[in-house]
């Protein structure tokens, strides 16, 4: 991995980069419902598929409060903090 | 000497770690595997170990972990060595030499150091340890040891591996946010996406190479050079010299850079406007006195062109300078309608020393032997002044003039300023007749003079005075012959190019005076 200066005035946040994709799934997983209507159904079956696919992983669920907002820090310090991927949900 | 041991905690070759300064004397040796020297020292060191572990922590440190595998294999030293393979204690230490040997008391503080091996330094030592600590090394059979060995470098202080070391360590003195690039990444692609770009490729600016253009700089690297328009961003050195990265220039080129920022970033010359306006401007930076030679600039042959790095990194750096400071992003504040190339880069420097004229900065009151800055804002050119057959200094300073007459259009008098670069053999013809600048400027003047009716508009062009103004004028009036510059002083002047060839050239300035664009010059003062 390359490491560069910013040249600007950083008054712009650096569009992050994405995360080296690891070559297995282990650990847990968080499934995060945003709370648009019926995100549930579509998470519940998505669990479903991948508890098949992955006996060994362990999911968790998580919701936001609500959909029109960014999650609340703490949720999302928590989501972090007990799992080792996340999948979201992200319209309906 | 003033070295001194940083406290460390180091793992040694079972996975534990090994913290100094412990509770009592130490002796500390930064060793590395490739270093014959300190393959001779390590039976000596397991002597010393032998001797003093009951009265003094002893320290082997190696610099990497493959080596320390090697040495211990080969020697079966009774300690186990620490892995410094990351090198930042030997770095903090400031070692320049392994191997390097510290008697350290139980707060850390050095009492002797010895570099290389020295067989009679290495037994005074123990003599002196001897005393402190009432042990016994007279058993130690010296006569089995060298005399004498010279050390090698330390690993931290390879020129490629310290430069990353400086720019982690904890004095760094880098604060620009730093920007991982995903291993999935391209470096290049990736300075693309970010909006980096002038549109071609950028050196990727990695701490190790922002740090090797700081030290082309004096100043402090977070000392504040100026505001920048239109964003208003703070330019500290260190942005810089990161944006001096990108654009490919040598740590020498810092100095222009700095002092052209500051240059530009004043009211006078106006960056902001220059950036902005849609008739598409842009800086040309003019460089003289001794900077000239010393980073070897082109001011000769191409001199306004391509191909030489100093002319051609040192514009591009301030053209990146813009973009990323001061948020001059096409379509954003910058407003030029064609654009055009010398947005990329335009830097060059004056052939002095070929001129029969004071150079542009002495003209402008600075000393010859300053190296200064010159900046003067273009919407043209550089625009050929071809004249192959005039023999006599009024013919050829005419034909200068009546060029210059299409700056803007040929009806736009009084408008703009201009810079006319002129060539070696133009001069000669010039200095048939003993011209002076005053001449040139004074016949450019006369030549393009034309009577007001003539610069008003009508169907040939609908440019110029307007009609109703002109009608509202008197005879007199109309007959008033205005030259194209108000004022002589508009007419910059400057000697470049090669031996060979009857092309001067001009660069056509954007508005002039308060309203626009004033140039401006800067004594480069960090040299």
């Amino acid at each position: 991995m390359t490491t560069i200066l910013d040249p600007t005035d950083e008054r712009v946040p650096v569009e992050r980069s994405i995360t080296p994709r690891p070559p297995s799934i282990s650990g847990t997983v968080a499934l995060l419902d945003i709370s648009k209507p019926r995100g549930s159904v579509l998470i519940d079956r998505l669990q479903e598929l991948l508890q098949q696919r992955l006996p060994d992983v362990t999911f968790n669920r998580y919701a936001k409060p609500t959909f029109a907002k960014p999650a609340p820090d703490e949720l999302r310090r928590q989501i972090q903090a007990e799992n080792d991927f996340v999948v979201e949900a992200l319209a309906d | 000497m003033g070295l001194a041991v940083v406290p460390f905690s180091l793992e040694d070759t079972s996975g534990a770690n090994i913290s100094f300064p412990g509770q009592r004397h130490g002796l500390v040796c930064f060793v590395k595997e490739d270093c014959p020297t300190c393959h001779a020292v390590m039976p000596v060191l397991a002597e010393l170990y032998r001797v003093y572990q009951g009265n003094l922590d002893i320290h082997v440190i190696g610099q990497t972990q493959q080596g320390n595998t090697v040495l211990e294999n080969q020697y079966s030293p009774p300690f186990s060595m620490l892995d410094d393979s990351t090198l930042k204690v030997s770095f903090a230490t400031d070692i320049e030499i392994v191997p390097s040997l510290f008697w350290t008391d139980e707060q850390g503080q050095t009492s002797q150091c010895l570099v290389g091996f020295v067989r009679d330094e290495w037994q005074q030592l123990c003599a002196d340890l001897d005393l402190v600590f009432e042990t016994n090394s007279t058993d130690i059979d010296w006569s089995a040891f060298p005399e004498w060995r010279a050390g090698c470098g330390s690993m931290s202080a390879d020129p490629l591996i310290a430069d990353r070391l400086r720019a982690e360590s904890q004095n760094s003195p880098l604060r620009a946010r730093k920007i991982d690039i995903g291993s999935g990444d391209d470096d290049f692609e990736f300075m693309f996406d970010q909006g980096f770009s002038d549109g071609l490729p950028l050196v990727p600016p990695t701490p190790e190479r922002v740090l090797r253009m700081l030290a082309g700089s004096h100043r402090d690297p977070q000392e504040v050079l100026a505001i920048m328009p239109p964003n208003m961003g703070e330019v500290t050195v260190e942005k810089v010299a990161i944006n001096a990265v990108m654009a490919g220039c040598m740590p020498q080129y810092m100095p222009i850079i700095n002092t052209v920022v500051q240059a530009i970033c004043t009211d006078e010359y106006n960056i902001h406007g220059v950036m902005a306006t849609t008739m598409g401007a842009s800086p040309v930076i003019v460089v003289n006195g001794p900077i000239r030679e010393q980073i070897d600039m082109n001011m000769k042959l191409g001199a306004l062109g391509q191909g030489n790095r100093a002319n051609a990194t040192i514009g591009r750096a301030v053209r990146l300078l813009l973009r990323n400071m001061g948020g001059a992003r096409p379509g954003g504040t910058e407003r030029s309608t064609l654009g055009n190339p010398m947005k990329f880069t335009m830097c060059f420097a004056e052939w002095e020393e070929r001129s029969p004229w004071q150079p542009l900065h002495v003209e402008r009151g600075f000393n010859a032997s300053d190296s200064v800055v010159t900046i003067f804002t273009m919407t043209s050119g550089p625009t050929l002044i071809v004249d192959q057959d005039s023999r006599s200094a009024g013919a050829l300073a005419g034909t200068m003039g009546l060029c210059l007459e299409a700056a803007f259009n040929p009806k736009a008098h009084y408008a703009t300023d201009c810079l006319l670069v002129v060539v070696p053999e133009h001069i000669d013809t010039l200095m048939r007749d003993g011209y002076s600048k005053a001449d040139l400027r004074q016949r450019i003047q006369e030549v393009t003079a034309r009577p007001i009716r003539e610069l008003v508009a009508d169907e040939v062009s609908g440019t110029g005075f307007k009609a109703e103004v002109a009608a509202s004028m008197s005879k007199v009036q109309l007959d008033r012959r205005l030259p194209k510059f108000k004022s002589e002083d508009d007419i910059h002047i400057v000697v470049a190019g090669s031996e060979a060839g009857k092309f001067s050239a001009a660069f056509h300035g954007w508005a002039t005076g308060e309203i626009g664009s004033i140039s401006v010059s800067r004594k480069i003062d960090e040299i």
